[in-house]
């Protein structure tokens, strides 16, 4: 019994000793929640170490068994090691590892960050196979979402900037009355892509967070109250 | 800033008819609302028909007439300072000097004291009172949830509707099942102390007892280790609770990398390797959600994704076959387990919500009104004005 009520007993306390701190800034209360964030950052930097033994206990028992490809997890658990050894070097030498000067950020600068901009780059990619699926004219919804997608993207890049001052000349060539400069000044597509963005998107993107943040409220208030108790697993 | 001796400002304040600084005006001092103490707040005005000034220079004091010692500076910009070093209960007194520029050497040409001002104290406050109405929003929403909750245990009966995401699990899992292939679980780039993760982990332990029934391998790779323990132990449990304790592997629930592109790049990995017939997106993401659920859809899954970050939504609805969207993945546990006094939360969060719009509507139009009306009823703008003041939150 104590073990199933010790850990909701500690979530209410704590949660109730943090919602009071919340509106009593006098000492002890107002120093309360950086207190309990720098605990939770020491705790958290420990967990690091459970991360680390089930990384390397995966890969160095597929490595000793010779599952298939395990020459992938060779090179993860030697790189994982070689990184480590950099930075402790790297900060017994220059005091830091990402001191400029230091292997360990010589390491992050020219290894690290052009992987991860090539994941990242890959998402153009992605985006495009995901785009030509779901700009498809099935219903009115998926072509409501074609015509936002095109008017957004037009207002975005210099083309759509280009393709209206076309139309304008256009217009002027039918209707000389018509100022055709005056017309292609007007930038139809980029204030059409504004209006989306900063009306209808934001809109829709403030209802649903104003959803979330009730359904985070009641999420708390099951947590705090001991009804939600999954978490404890 | 250079050095100046007291003395010599007191020389400059008799010659200050001499100069061309002139001294501040409207020097104030009070104490900080709101704060835990120790902290005091100078205010004045920067003389107007001055010479260009070089900054000003904050003295303090524990009597009136001696003892001033300098506690700060600021910019010829600034026109008040805080002075955190204050011991709450006891009284200063404070004077600020104004100073000419420094030459090229660092030399103040001249500078002039202003009055004193004081005794001024600082003290901690017992209560926050600009968050006044966080207390009473809080108080009333909690209120009204506590009374669901109650009405939910005597047996009302409240309707849920459909989540089709939810309601998908099932076959999702068979799928999986009859295709022979395992099914994946993501919780992102969550953190445990992220709601979203807390939400989805009754979803994990749905799942991994229906792959316990099915005999279907069960994949969950984690960027947190935090995160990864949980996982692992609501596995573990599942699994003990459906018989089936030794179909449980660490192996299946590991530690990636806290890192957001090489976590994609290693779930990108697994799928490609392992070809899940189904993968459950439930957690936190961020850029890397269209590169894995993307992935994911090339090797044939189903996929279920549930978030609240709203930036990523268009891209799970793009990719995926189901996606929660907004507080429908906080129902999820209500949904799956549906007991009343679950569903008495979820019949709170609606009314609140009803009455929300109710306000909001009304604000808006009070707004608009007070916009159009502005010559004819100026009353309008400052009663909307007061609203909007007393129900935005001060942090």
């Amino acid at each position: 019994m104590l073990k199933r009520n010790l850990p909701l007993v500690i979530v209410f306390v704590t949660a109730m000793l943090l919602v009071v701190a919340f509106f009593i800034p006098h000492r002890p209360f107002g120093d309360l929640e950086s207190r309990f964030l720098n605990w939770y950052t020491i705790v958290s930097g420990f967990t690091f170490l459970l991360g680390l033994d089930s990384l390397t206990r995966h890969h160095l028992t597929r490595v000793f068994r010779r599952t298939g490809d395990w020459g992938y997890s060779l090179v993860l658990v030697l790189s994982l090691f070689a990184t480590m050894g950099l930075g402790f070097y790297s900060w017994f030498k220059f005091q830091s590892p990402f001191a400029l000067r230091a292997p360990f950020m010589w390491l992050y600068t020219y290894m690290i960050i052009p992987l991860q901009a090539t994941m990242f780059a890959s998402l153009a990619f992605f985006i495009v196979s995901a785009a030509y699926r779901a700009f498809r004219v099935r219903n009115f919804a998926a072509t409501l979402l074609l015509i936002a997608a095109c008017l957004v993207m037009l207002g975005n890049v210099p083309l759509g900037s280009s393709i209206w001052r076309g139309m304008a000349q256009l217009v002027h060539s039918v209707a000389p009355n018509l100022d055709g400069s005056k017309l292609a000044g007007l930038e139809v597509f980029a204030a059409v892509k504004d209006w989306l963005m900063s009306i209808a998107t934001a809109s829709a993107v403030r209802g649903i967070t104003i959803g979330l943040q009730l359904g985070g409220i009641a999420m708390s208030l099951r947590i705090i109250l001991g009804i939600e108790r999954t978490y404890m697993s | 800033m250079p050095k100046i001796r007291f003395d010599t400002l007191l020389f400059a304040q008799v010659l200050s008819f001499l100069v061309a600084v002139s001294p501040v005006q409207d020097l104030a001092g009070s104490d900080v609302a709101n704060d835990q103490g120790g902290v005091i707040r100078l205010s004045w005005t920067a003389p107007t028909d001055s010479a260009p000034l070089g900054g000003f220079r904050i003295y303090r004091s524990q009597s009136s007439d001696t003892g001033f010692t300098v506690v700060g500076d600021e910019a010829a910009s600034a026109s008040e300072f805080l002075d955190g070093t204050a011991r709450d209960g006891q009284k200063y007194f404070y004077r600020v000097v104004a100073l000419a520029p420094a030459d090229s050497a660092g030399v103040v040409a001249d500078s002039v004291l202003s009055v004193v001002t004081g005794p001024v104290s600082s003290k901690a406050q017992w209560f926050n009172a600009s968050r006044l109405n966080i207390l009473i929003f809080s108080a009333i929403i909690c209120g009204l949830f506590i009374f669901y909750i109650q009405r939910a245990r005597k047996g009302v009966k409240m309707f849920v509707r459909k989540i089709a995401g939810l309601d998908a699990i099932d076959d999702a899992l068979g799928r999986a099942t009859e295709m022979g292939k395992p099914i994946m679980f993501s919780f992102g780039l969550g953190y445990i102390t992220d709601m979203v993760v807390i939400a989805a982990l009754p979803l994990l332990r749905k799942v991994a007892m229906k792959s316990a029934e099915y005999s279907t391998r069960l994949l969950v790779p984690n960027s947190d280790p935090i995160v990864m323990t949980a996982a692992q132990e609501t596995v573990k449990e599942a699994y003990t609770e459906m018989g089936r304790p030794d179909f449980y592997s660490a192996d299946n629930v590991n530690f990636l990398t806290s890192d957001q592109f090489g976590y994609a790049a290693g779930v990108d990995g697994i799928i490609l390797r392992e070809k899940p017939g189904a993968i459950f997106w439930l957690g936190y993401f961020y850029a890397e959600s269209l590169i894995m659920a993307e992935t994911g859809h090339s090797v044939g899954a189903i996929q279920l994704a549930g978030t609240t970050e709203t930036t990523q939504l268009p891209f799970f609805v793009a990719a995926c076959d189901y996606t929660m969207i907004g507080e429908e993945i906080y129902a999820a546990s209500c949904y799956l387990r549906p007991e009343p006094v679950m569903l008495g939360t979820l019949k709170g969060e609606d009314f609140i919500r009803f009455w929300l719009i109710v306000l909001t509507t009304a604000a808006v139009v009070m707004g608009t009104l007070a916009a159009i009306l502005a010559k004819q009823a100026p009353w309008l703008q400052t009663a909307y004005d007061t609203v909007v003041k007393w129900a935005t939150p001060a942090y």
